[in-house]
């Protein structure tokens, strides 16, 4: 048995819907953040295998590294709003903050 | 590939998945972050299995030591979260989306087990290739790419971060008390004004 490049694929497909299924289907602020970096870590593993199949350069590498650095960015800024979205509400179920939407 | 990566590539990759499934099913978000931390763990394995060793120590770094530190911290603030009601609302939107998801995902899968080229994997290293193959993946290959063709997004990077947290620290401050003041004596004077030219009308009409 080999382990090939669409192996990787999959597995990176995979996570990539399990964490765009949770997203919709959980409403808790919090998890849905955590789905979201699910989503950007399946891609992390795409780009990397695809680099694994291309070693010439580094470049889908130094793609992940920037992808690392933009989720971490987006993870301090989404606690950020979440923990003043529990300020001003005292939850943070989606369902609840729905004052837009009427 | 050597038997060895095989085996890393299906246990990470086993404990990858079901860690992710385990994130978006279990009802407590701290749960749902220790979840998240062994899906890191196993995905830097996977890395590892994939000869990125720098990024593999940068997912742990980044991910493990300051992303999941974060939701924790966040948890702890938020304290022992209402817990999730069980409510109907917008069920039947939740189902279709998530099989419409599955469907997709499977779908996405199947082309890609079809279409993805049959290239074996480099393996570890070849030794015609000498010192360049070693360095695939390691602090110095890496940092040469980087440095030589990514330099301008590299620093970007830096513009990116403090932004972020400057934001961060301006969204998720709280008004202090002398601040809250402010705006009470604000909004005094604020229905002062509005309640005066009431008057004035209404002296006008006597």
């Amino acid at each position: 048995m080999h382990i090939q490049l669409g192996h990787y694929l999959v597995l990176s497909t995979l996570v990539f819907g399990v964490g765009a299924a949770g997203f919709l289907i959980r409403r808790n602020a919090l998890i849905q953040l955590m789905c979201i970096e699910l989503m950007l870590n399946s891609v992390n593993l795409m780009l990397v295998a695809f680099n694994r199949y291309n070693p010439n350069n580094h470049a889908g590498q130094v793609f992940a590294f920037f992808v690392i650095a933009v989720a971490a960015a987006e993870a301090a800024v989404g606690l950020s709003i979440i923990i003043t979205l529990f300020r001003l509400k005292k939850t943070v179920h989606t369902d609840q903050v729905d004052t837009l939407r009427h | 590939m050597s038997s060895a990566g095989i085996a890393v590539f299906i246990a990470c990759g086993l404990i990858a998945l079901l860690s992710s499934i385990g994130t978006i099913v279990v009802k407590s978000p701290i749960r749902a972050a220790m979840c998240l931390l062994v899906h890191i763990v196993a995905l830097a394995g996977l890395f590892l299995s994939l000869h990125a060793h720098l990024l593999a120590a940068l997912q742990v770094i980044v991910y493990a030591g300051a992303v999941v530190v974060l939701f924790v911290f966040v948890i702890m603030l938020i304290g022992p979260a209402v817990p999730e009601q069980a409510t109907t609302r917008g069920l039947v939107i939740k189902s279709v989306a998530t099989a419409l998801m599955g469907i997709l995902t499977l779908t996405v899968a199947s082309v890609v087990i079809g279409f993805a080229p049959d290239a074996p994997i480099i393996d570890a290293c070849d030794p015609t290739k000498g010192a360049e193959c070693g360095q695939f993946g390691g602090v110095g290959g890496f940092a040469r790419h980087l440095f030589a063709d990514a330099v301008v997004p590299f620093e970007l990077v830096s513009i990116l971060l403090t932004v972020a947290i400057i934001g961060a620290i301006a969204v998720a401050r709280g008004r202090s008390p002398s601040e809250i003041e402010q705006a009470k004596k604000l909004a005094a004077q604020k229905a002062a004004a509005e309640a005066l030219p009431a008057d004035a009308a209404a002296a006008g009409g006597e």
